[in-house]
């Protein structure tokens, strides 16, 4: 019995080992839609970016408790106010192979941030980098910026030979009319490798065996099964025929729950739902002329008083909202728990209170809603209307499709709007607060419509946004929003609920408030 | 007859182009792709210099002129959405939607003829009756109604087909087929059952108004005297006179069931071309959305011109040459 036989023998049993040890444990996930592409910087997408996260990672990323935590890059300090240095994971190699190092690092940083990427808006403080070492990197910034780390979860990293060799080391452009490789085809270093994808029909993950982390899953195989009708995500879960779904229809939850072999995972995501108003000088569609009867906090505070927000929760979010008198969620950093209780349902006081503005009979006024925008949002509408109507306002609901009303809303032609802000993809505070509540400018205020917010307000955004000591800028950001919940600049209602639901066959599964599978926490019987 | 197919390919190209023009002056109230294109974080420089990008912010006349002019010369543009070729995108989908077509078609005939001349030939019998009950609620169900029903019975209930996608797909060159398959086939029978239900009834009613016409003609009567078998007096005789009116209905419905199929493959996540149409719509994909509409813009028009050709072939009568040849020589 020679020596080269003897090792093959242990080969043989070694292998069998491997495959009894890994008897196939295939996870089949029922997602409502498909993703885009296989291209993380080809499209502004969070759910695109969460299921890509199973095969390309960051140099961080968010834990079980959405924390940030390393992932390809083990360590980094500030090393100037503008320049970040990163130490990267030692041993890590690419899905073909490939060893990871600060070139990879430096060709994803070029693609994503390159003029014609939809992802550049990802990392908007990016300046430039450079390679210190095989696995140190330095990144420049415009200014002091204290989000780098947020930003870089969602800035997946190629593999620089891969890109070269493929000629993808440019993004797609649709304008210019630019395909490209990736788009269909991926190398990561994540957990799980892309063996097939059908798009609309089946893209298949199998587990990565050489993934530098200790995996926390038993699977060994994910059949990603886009089914876009609610009704036939449903039935697919009752037959068996998925075991997961991340978009469970709400209104099928009490049937889901029902069965013996399914359960159902409910809880409140990121996204907090709220009045906006118009501030502008006069209002869109009023029986009030020449004035905004809105600029008088009395009347925010009356229509503030007049919601009922427990009879809204029972009847329009069949009780799984969660009522808030915050602008963020408690998940979110610059959240503060003094700005959870409401103002006090109380349709007298808001009677006095619009008798004390000068609008004893109350007044008309234009809601702009959408019926395929948040979470049973015209149900929303209509109920708050109603509440209004009660304490003697005449608000006018109208309520079109997204497409219909996204022009009127970013044109300002409102009076009230609804709006939901989840404050992805950098989850913090800061994202409101330049987007939404900061005046409008060539970096910020995107989304404030109707011309809200305040001189001192802007300056103290501004201040927070390059302030790099941590517990300075929460505190800038909590600050910015006691004034905005001190002034009732907005009418917050609640964080709107999310439901997964899964086979009993799935043991554990990981559910956060930002909605995002994260199946490399999963194990399945 | 080369005068009257170049003419009706004139008019074919005439109702591309008017169809395409009127998609693009619907695209302005869809929506703006941009705003989906990029997350909440995206600056509005950024939302500005992409919209450029796209020339989204031009008028709708330059738009169309350009999506036309590029379309003349094949290209059709590359999706926002997929980052794809868009012909590709519709071609990679074209044979799911294909299969699905064929096979509600060959069950329509195959299901529609016989029940319609049952009918027609046993019109007082219960079961005729309550067949002709039952095409009336098949007719009026929405086809969304009935997939999900066939899915509650068929796949939760009885578990015994899938009730969603296509299976196991082979792929044949650039065509991709379930019918080579076991889980393929059996992926194809709720949603072409779906599909069909409309046009079962259609040819059963079509069939049997057809046969009660032709059963009371003198050469049926005469065939019977003659002491023929029933069975070779009504398929071999009435139903062959049938046939015709079955043959154009059926032809000019093909074009409306790869239309409509759009609404079957959205529930039963049926990889086709009208899901893809579907989609593009939700996420604005102005290109996909243009070239969908001209590829079944000119399905339509070659499948009535192909039935206009062949009633010229069959009636000399609308052959005009051969009209005005006959009164020459008379």
């Amino acid at each position: 019995m020679g020596r080269t036989f003897r090792h093959l023998l242990m080969a043989v049993a070694a292998t069998a080992l491997i495959a009894g040890a890994a008897d196939a444990k295939t996870l089949k996930w029922g997602a409502n839609r498909e993703i885009v592409s296989l291209d993380p910087y080809s499209y502004g997408d969070t759910f695109t970016l969460a299921v890509l996260n199973h095969t390309y990672e960051g140099l961080v990323r968010y834990n079980d408790k959405l924390a940030i935590e390393p992932a390809l890059a083990t360590s980094w300090e500030v090393i100037a106010p503008t320049t970040w240095r990163f130490k990267l994971r030692q041993g890590v190699t690419f899905h073909d192979g490939a060893p990871f190092t600060a070139d990879d690092v430096l060709a994803s940083l070029a693609r994503v941030s390159h003029e014609s990427s939809p992802l550049k808006g990802n990392l908007p403080a990016y300046k430039s980098s450079k390679k210190v070492d095989d696995l140190t990197i330095d990144i420049d910034v415009t200014e002091p910026y204290p989000l780098l780390l947020n930003d870089l979860t969602n800035i997946y990293i190629f593999s620089k030979p891969w890109l070269v060799k493929n000629n993808a080391t440019l993004p797609t452009d649709a304008g210019k009319g630019v395909e490209g490789y990736a788009t269909n085809n991926a190398n990561g270093t994540g957990p799980f490798k892309i063996e097939s994808r059908k798009p609309d029909a089946a893209t298949i993950f199998v587990v990565n065996p050489s993934w530098w982390d200790k995996p926390r899953h038993n699977l060994t195989r994910i059949e990603f099964l886009p089914i876009a009708s609610a009704a036939t995500r449903v039935a697919a879960l009752l037959s068996g025929e998925i075991d997961f779904t991340n978009v469970a229809p709400l209104q099928d939850l009490p049937r889901l729950a029902a069965s013996p072999d399914v359960k159902v995972l409910q809880t409140n995501e990121l996204r907090t739902i709220f009045f906006a108003f118009n501030m502008g000088d006069a209002l869109y569609e009023s029986d009030v002329k020449g004035k905004n009867p809105f600029k008088d906090k009395q009347v925010r505070e009356a229509l503030y008083r007049a919601i009922d927000i427990d009879a809204l929760q029972k009847r329009a979010m069949r009780g799984l909202s969660r009522n808030t008198g915050a602008m963020v969620a408690p998940a979110i950093p610059g959240y503060m728990p003094e700005q959870e209780p409401r103002l006090p349902h109380d349709p007298e006081a808001s009677k006095k209170l619009l008798g004390a503005a000068g609008y004893p009979n109350g007044f008309s006024f234009n809601l702009n809603c959408m019926n395929d925008g948040y979470v049973n949002e015209e149900e929303i509408c209509q109920a708050v209307a109603a509440m209004w109507s009660r304490v003697g306002l005449k608000p006018n609901a109208a309520i079109a499709p997204r497409s219909t009303q996204t022009p009127k809303r970013t044109k300002g032609e409102f009076d009230i709007v609804t709006l939901g802000w989840a404050n992805e993809p950098m989850i913090d505070a800061y994202s409101i607060l330049i987007q939404v509540i900061r005046s409008k400018s060539g970096t910020g205020g995107v989304f404030n419509w109707g011309g809200w917010g305040s001189a001192k307000l802007d300056a103290l955004i501004d201040k927070s946004g390059t302030e790099l000591d941590t517990p300075k800028r929460i505190k800038m950001m909590a600050e910015a929003l006691q004034i905005v919940h001190d002034d009732i600049l907005f009418l917050p209602l609640h964080q709107q609920p999310m439901a997964w639901a899964a086979r009993k066959s799935v043991d554990t599964i990981v559910q956060l408030s930002d909605n995002k599978p994260r199946l490399w926490y999963t194990t399945v019987k | 007859m080369i005068v009257f197919l170049l003419k009706r390919l004139a008019n074919a190209a005439l109702v591309m182009v008017a169809v395409a023009l009127l998609a693009f002056l619907i695209f302005r109230f869809l929506g703006d792709p941009v705003e989906l294109m990029l997350n909440e974080q995206a600056s509005q420089a950024q939302r500005d210099a992409l919209r450029i990008r796209l020339g989204l912010d031009r008028g709708v006349v330059w738009q169309f002129l350009t999506f036309l002019g590029n379309a003349v010369q094949g290209d059709f543009g590359i999706s926002y959405r997929n980052q794809q070729d868009v012909f590709q995108l519709i071609g990679e989908r074209m044979p799911a939607t294909l299969e699905l077509v064929l096979v509600a078609t060959v069950l329509s005939l195959v299901i529609g003829m016989p029940l319609g001349v049952y009918t027609a030939i046993r019109r007082n019998a219960p079961v005729a009756q309550a067949l002709q009950f039952v095409s009336v609620v098949g007719v009026s169900l929405p086809s969304f109604a009935v997939g999900i029903l066939l899915i509650l019975a068929f796949s939760v209930t009885l578990g015994w087909l899938p009730g969603f996608g296509r299976g196991q797909v082979v792929q044949l060159g650039w065509w991709s087929t379930g019918f080579l398959t076991p889980s393929g086939r059996s992926a194809l029978v709720l949603p072409s059952i779906t599909l069909s239900l409309f046009q079962i009834t259609l040819v059963m009613r079509l069939v049997r108004a057809e046969m009660l016409e032709v059963l009371r003609t003198d050469f049926i009567r005469f065939a019977r005297a003659r002491g023929l078998r029933d069975r070779t007096v009504h398929f071999r005789h009435a139903l062959q006179n049938c046939l015709m009116p079955v043959i154009t209905i059926t032809g000019l419905q093909i074009g409306n069931l790869i239309a409509f199929a759009l609404v079957t493959e959205t529930v039963f996540q049926w990889p086709g071309m009208g899901f893809l149409f579907i989609q593009a719509v939700t996420h604005v994909d102005i290109p996909v959305m243009a070239a969908y509409l001209l590829v079944v813009s000119f399905i339509f028009v070659s499948l009535n011109t192909v039935v206009d050709l062949l009633y010229a072939v069959v009636d000399p009568r609308l052959r005009s040459d051969v009209v005005r040849g006959g009164a020459g020589g008379g």
